[in-house]
């Protein structure tokens, strides 16, 4: 193993004791990236360079705040009044999270319209649902140690889910809040598994990396590389062409901090937490909305509960319920439709989950499907979700793909 | 179409300009982070400390806290300030004069922070119970530094004397501290 290496200098030098330099070569300048990559390609970098900047304000936070029931919220608006630029750390952090999952919902939808789980890729797909659960845990968690009126109700609410599950459901619950209900032991160790998730987080982004350049990049076409006349380097071309799409990314994300940092925030969570007063309507951050939407559309508790964890865990059984070939919806017409209408689905449920039930359903004001009431309306979307992944496994069966290239070059060059 | 010319010199302004922003952006950021750790407004806002020290007759000592640490006001007896005034420069480890040490009208009044200078341990002497040291000042237990009534070091492996914080009298019996 004390062989030469090819690189030359202190590269070599480090290389032959520590082989870190080979595999930032490789994934630099040898990993062969498919030429007709699209802007949407971007958004997993720009999700790991947020999670970056999270675990970074983070630290700086969690040296500012006091994980204690007497202290939480004060010590937030200790940030934000008293601690030098502390106001910018936690608008960083706090729209952070909601530009983290904006970027990994889109990456998402990538993978999904593009068939970015099929060809090998069933692992990666996996633990891209593993990156997006720990995530939810870990958003939830942070929203909660404000201490605001809506994170302790948020907190009691989403802990009372567990209540759900038979028998064990009052036992678990108890013991989630280390209590008989959401107090100072149940912040405490909010605050610990905040801080630890993130890292459980980075080690499977980096597993997810690692299984990406296992098996290489999806591509717009769907089809896979046949040679070097299909790829290019990764560096500097697609280097260059991420900073300049996360450079656009983060002029919208400083737009937010800078101008609008409460825009996807609600006003009652800058009231402190009262256990002896519910606000009036309880809604999750927007990253939420959709699933909890789910929750509320089945009219059974337990049955609620396996519904919202269903919609999340369904999606790592995609690989397996897409039974076409076909990667990429642009050659499968059906698919392609219903990819679409799971993504309306979606987006309609983030406006029910956040509107009151026996409320006539609206989108900004604008009363739309026939005044039929927000539980109707995400009764309907609810079906439409789960439609999507029951419909998937027979698509095969009566759809015709539309004509496809033989390869990358041959769409591009007009010859492979 | 017309004729391609090769101008760089506007792409290389817009590369310049991107990563100009990004190293602006980049330090900025950095130092907002480490400013954002120096003391914040409601820790400079009690910086100061103001005591009332009227019902201090000589010979006796009190200790407030200031910025998180013991500060030693000690009322000294006429003998003592002799005593402390009587000490040769040329006997100190870190030579400097009871006047220095004190406000001129107010020498009765020995205000220092009570802090060793050596590893920041609380020296003892400010209870009439505690040990003194040498030079009836203050002692430190934890390495054995020994402190004279003006808080000079005399003895010990202290380098400097007790550190006289900035104070000032606002009245006849009330300190400001700070």
């Amino acid at each position: 193993m004390s062989q030469g290496n090819q690189y030359k200098g202190f590269a070599g030098w480090l290389e032959k004791r520590l082989p870190i330099i080979s595999p930032a070569d490789h994934f630099f300048n040898h990993y062969p990236t498919p030429r007709n990559l699209n802007y949407f390609w971007n958004f997993g970098a720009i999700a790991g360079l947020l999670m970056g900047l999270m675990i970074l304000t983070g630290l700086v936070l969690a040296m500012q705040y006091n994980p204690s029931t007497l202290h939480a919220f004060d010590s937030v608006e200790r940030i934000m009044r008293d601690v030098n630029y502390g106001w910018l750390l936690r608008y960083l952090h706090m729209n952070g999270a909601s530009f983290f999952f904006i970027a990994v919902y889109i990456h998402i939808f990538r993978g999904i319209y593009y068939g970015s789980y099929k060809g090998q890729r069933e692992v990666l797909w996996i633990l891209g649902v593993v990156i997006l659960l720990l995530m939810m845990a870990i958003a939830f968690m942070g929203y909660s140690l404000v201490w605001g009126n809506m994170s302790f109700w948020g907190v009691t609410v989403i802990t009372n889910l567990f209540g759900a599950i038979p028998v064990v459901g009052d036992t678990l619950v108890t013991w989630l809040w280390g209590g008989f209900s959401v107090d100072n032991p149940t912040l405490n160790r909010f605050f610990v598994l905040h801080f630890l998730l993130p890292f459980v987080l980075l080690a499977v982004v980096g597993l997810h990396v690692l299984a990406l350049h296992q098996v290489g990049s999806n591509n717009p076409l769907g089809i896979d590389m046949k040679g070097p006349q299909d790829s290019i380097s990764f560096h500097p071309y697609f280097t260059m062409e991420k900073l300049f799409f996360i450079g656009a990314f983060f002029t919208i994300y400083f737009l937010v901090v800078f101008f609008a940092p409460n825009m996807m925030g609600e006003a009652i969570n800058y009231e402190p937490a009262n256990p002896l007063s519910t606000p009036e309507h309880i809604v999750p951050e927007w990253y939420f909305l959709p699933f909890y939407a789910i929750l509320r559309s089945i009219p059974d508790k337990l049955g609620g509960v396996i519904a919202m964890g269903g919609a999340i865990v369904i999606l790592a059984l995609l690989p397996w319920l897409d039974r076409s070939p076909i990667r990429a919806a642009r050659f499968r017409p059906i698919f392609q439709v219903m990819v679409f209408i799971f993504v309306i689905a979606c987006i309609i449920l983030g406006f029910v989950g956040a509107q009151v039930p026996a409320d006539p359903f609206t989108i900004y004001g604008v009363e739309v499907f026939f005044g039929w009431s927000v539980l109707t309306v995400g009764q309907i979307f609810t079906a439409a979700y789960f439609g999507f992944f029951v419909l998937l496994p027979f698509v095969p069966l009566f759809e015709r793909p539309r004509k496809m290239p033989r390869s990358i070059a041959e769409a591009i060059d007009g010859h492979a | 179409m017309a004729e391609q010319v090769q101008d760089d010199s506007k792409r290389d302004f817009l590369a310049l300009s991107a990563y100009v922003t990004l190293g602006v952006g980049t330090v900025a950021g950095t130092l907002g982070i480490l400013s954002s750790l120096t003391p914040s407004a409601d820790v400079l806002a009690l910086a100061s400390i103001e005591v009332d020290v009227a019902a201090l007759e000589p010979g006796q000592a009190v200790t407030v806290m200031w910025r998180g640490k013991p500060v030693f006001i000690r009322r000294r007896t006429a003998a003592q300030i002799d005593e402390a005034r009587g000490v040769a420069l040329g006997a100190l480890k870190d030579p400097q004069t009871d006047a220095d040490r004190t406000i001129e009208g107010k020498e009765e009044y020995l205000v220092v922070v009570g802090v060793c200078t050596h590893l920041g341990c609380v020296p003892k002497g400010q209870k009439d119970s505690d040990v003194r040291g040498d030079f009836n000042g203050w002692y430190c237990p934890c390495h054995g530094s020994h402190y004279d009534i003006s808080g000079r070091i005399r003895k010990g492996p202290a380098p400097k004397n007790l550190e006289v914080p900035e104070y000032a009298f606002l009245s006849d019996t009330n300190i400001k501290i700070g």
